[in-house]
């Protein structure tokens, strides 16, 4: 430990003395994992024929269930069951009767919502608080928004033709969130889904499929095939599937645009991004520095749209640094079923690498870096919240994205080179401004290449906002009536 | 004895001005009964590149004007195509092989359709764009913006009608245009570019490339400062649509893929294309806090 950050600990627990938190644990008996789960095809759980795989948690490492791997001929059942119902069931039926099975499935998670949320953060090592709070309710608010649209697509402005089968292939960072995101809108435009979630997060998904048993949805309309990239590959690439909806990384992102290309299959993919975080000296401070720890330590950074470049402003850099240092050491990284818990675990030994590496390539050019100092539990997988100064344009902790509780800050003096230096990146999906003259926000704004500003404020969503990105973070937006646009077939005459 | 006429030279239109190929290329172009018209220059992939060049410096002023600036800009072109009609008529007419009655009623379209799509400009945002009504106490907006720089392969039959309905739309949006002609009809493009550097429109914002699309539009797919690529034009290659798509993955251009066949062009072309062009963005500011 750096001499820097003992002196901070002894002046913290001189100031937090008598103040030390009890254990809260949240209780894990209103979850039953299954020792073992199979693929959910035209409404029944069926085996799968690939090679099964362990799902674990990534607090203790302790396996949670063996998952069954869906192989090519899996896949193409479950396209198959997919066909059949949208042929003979779902394209037939009304829009407001599609609605009816879209408001049930939302009013079934919001009962069986802190099932659902204690599942979600034992598979995926996120704190309770956020799967409970964030997680679980919006996914609930997707499905009964766009339950509403179902009977209203002339309204829309995309016209009321359904394109199909969707395929779709979601990723571990937010697993029930993701599979909210995609199959609403596909169901609400009359569409039917074969959704695969992500190989190390897929519990929470084969909970849906109860509800939508639950629900009493027709067989086939849902199908979740559970399985890795190769699983992914064989459902973006079958031949039945009319659209594709991919949410990861760019680099899948551009191998999926590639496979696709020349087909009819509609794609939309929502992939990486390394947003700025721009706070101006006039920034309202203390909300601006819960802005920067929200976000980049929410979910433990694991999110398209963190906030991993701070820009601050030269002036203030002193205060904003020495306030988020403060801030930072007050967060709490453990158990993510503890309710007093802000950091949890990183997902998997595999992301867990990445980020130390990325780590590692930061010092070595030249960043200074800092952790909050926490006792880290000696199993599992765990990053503590870490910020690296110094930070130029050119280093690859700048240009990269991490995707973990790691915070890269850059300076600068004018609006212009904020803007300049904003911008000065591939990716487009989101961004921060802090500030608290009005013109200068829609100024940033306005300029900005990000499908979403956030404007003293940062990762708030909501199902009737679009969410999406520029240039390499993807093309199309979820939420909103532009969700809409994924999943019917456009007027005119191409894309 | 009858006069001997002086006859054009047809170059490219790029930033505004007429330069032939760098190449020192040309190609032969013939009317509808195979009957020698012109050499037309034969754009390469340096021509290609400078295109870009001169979209990508036009792209902040033009994207950066009023809705309604773009708007009288886009109106003008027409004012002066109506002006200069029994030119359009000529070249249609001889590139097309159509009656005199027939070449008219394209130049009327035409005409129309620009300012059809003129009159977008200041409407486009408030048809996509619109409030959100989040869940919370905050003000949530989202508005398009123009993607950037595109290229567009324009329809290979219809040389006039089909060339003002795939360019309108990209510039009405605020973006700029690098446009691969017809190969067999290039000239009422290069008589269109010469209304469009009479008219107001900035050099750069649209740039005209005659030549052989299955060419050049392999190095526009692939270049990493163009936004977004209009298939249109290809309609009928499905293997060279294909390839172009997937050379646009690369840094992941938005891709207005080809049709099976050209379409037809009189037909109400929705909203469609301008809205392949636009990206979206979301504002999100607390209200009150």
């Amino acid at each position: 430990m750096t001499k820097s950050s003992r002196s901070l600990r002894s002046e913290r627990s001189e100031r937090l003395e008598g103040f030390e938190y009890a254990p809260a644990p949240e209780s894990r008996a209103v979850v039953d994992i299954k020792p073992s789960y199979g693929l959910f095809v035209n409404g029944e759980f069926v085996d799968g024929h690939g090679k099964s795989f362990k799902t674990i948690s990534p607090a203790t490492e302790e396996v949670l269930a063996e998952v069954a791997e869906a192989d090519d001929a899996d896949v193409d059942a479950a396209v198959r069951a997919a066909r059949r119902a949208y042929t003979r069931v779902w394209s037939k039926l009304p829009g407001r009767e599609r609605a009816k099975y879209l408001y049930r499935i939302a009013r079934i998670i919001q009962e069986r919502g802190r099932e659902l949320a204690v599942l979600e953060s034992i598979d995926n090592g996120k704190p309770i608080k956020e799967s409970r709070d964030v997680d679980v309710p919006i996914a609930a608010a997707h499905f009964f928004y766009y339950a509403g649209w179902a009977d209203k697509l002339e309204y829309g402005g995309y016209g009321t033709q359904s394109l199909g089968v969707a395929g779709q292939v979601i990723p571990w960072n937010f697993p029930l969130l993701m599979l909210a995101w995609k199959i609403a809108p596909a169901l609400a435009c009359g569409n039917t889904v074969v959704l695969k979630p992500a190989e190390t997060t897929p519990l929470t998904a084969l909970l849906f499929a109860e509800i939508c048993q639950q629900a009493d949805l027709p067989p086939g309309v849902v199908n979740i095939v559970t399985g890795a990239g190769a699983t992914g590959a064989a459902l973006v690439e079958h031949p039945d599937v009319d659209k594709v909806a991919f949410t990861g990384s760019t680099a899948v992102g551009k191998a999926i645009a590639r496979a696709v290309a020349g087909s009819r299959k509609k794609v939309t993919l929502e992939l990486g991004g390394k947003a700025a975080n721009i706070v101006f000296d006039d920034a309202p401070m203390d909300q601006a520095i819960e802005g920067i720890v929200n976000g980049i330590f929410f979910n433990q950074g694991h999110v398209c749209c963190a906030g991993s470049r701070l820009l601050v402003q030269e002036n203030v850099y002193e205060e904003v640094l020495d306030r988020l240092k403060r801030r930072m050491a007050t967060l709490r990284v453990g158990d993510p079923l503890d309710k007093n818990t802000d950091v949890g675990a990183i997902n998997s030994a595999e992301q867990l690498g990445r980020i130390r590496e990325l780590s590692e390539i930061g010092e070595s050019e030249g960043s200074e870096r800092w952790s909050a100092p926490c006792d880290l539990p000696s199993n599992g997988f765990w990053f503590p919240p870490t910020v690296f100064t110094g930070v130029s344009q050119a280093h690859r902790i700048a240009r990269e994205e991490i995707f973990g509780p790691v915070l890269s800050v850059l300076t600068f003096r004018t609006p212009a080179e904020a803007i300049e230096k904003a911008n000065n990146t591939p990716y487009g999906l989101s961004a921060g401004v802090w500030t608290d003259k009005g013109s200068r926000i829609l100024k940033m704004a306005n300029a900005l290449k990000a499908g979403v500003v956030w404007a003293n404020t940062f990762n708030k969503f909501d199902p009737t906002s679009p969410f999406g990105g520029y240039k390499e973070s993807g093309y199309g937006r979820e939420g909103g009536r532009h969700g809409l646009e994924a999943y019917l077939s456009p007027h005119g005459t191409a894309k | 004895m009858s006069r001997v006429d002086v006859r054009k030279t047809y170059k490219l239109f790029i930033g505004g001005q007429f330069p032939r190929s760098e190449s020192g290329y040309s190609y032969v172009v013939e009317d509808s009964l195979g009957r020698f018209v012109a050499n037309a220059a034969k754009a390469s992939r340096k021509d290609a590149r400078d295109a870009v060049v001169a979209a990508r410096s036009a792209a902040k002023d033009w994207s950066g004007r009023t809705a309604y600036n773009r708007a009288q800009v886009v109106y003008r072109v027409a004012e002066i195509m109506e002006d200069r009609r029994p030119q359009f008529v000529e070249a249609v007419r001889q590139s097309e092989g159509l009656t005199a009655a027939r070449a008219n009623g394209v130049v009327d379209a035409s005409i129309d359709r620009l300012v059809w799509y003129a009159g977008w400009a200041d409407k486009i945002t408030q048809v996509v764009g619109g409030a959100n009504p989040v869940a919370g106490p905050f003000f949530n907006l989202s508005t398009p913006e123009p993607t950037g720089v595109v290229a567009v392969v324009a329809p290979e039959e219809s040389s006039l009608l089909g060339l003002v309905s795939v360019v309108a739309p990209v510039i009405v949006t605020g973006n700029v245009a690098i446009v691969m002609s017809s190969y067999s009809r290039p000239l009422p493009a290069v008589t269109f570019a010469e209304v469009l550097a009479t008219s107001d429109v900035p050099g750069g914002v649209v740039n005209i490339l005659t030549g052989d699309a299955a060419q050049t539009a392999p190095w526009l797919a692939a270049h990493m400062d163009v936004n977004a690529i209009d298939l249109t034009g290809i309609a009928g290659n499905a293997e060279l649509a294909t390839s172009l798509e997937r050379e646009a993955a690369e840094n992941l251009k938005r891709v207005r893929r080809a049709p099976d066949a050209e379409p037809d062009w009189t037909a109400d072309p929705g909203t469609a294309a301008l809205t392949a062009f636009l990206e979206t963005k979301t504002v999100w500011h607390p209200i009150g806090v």
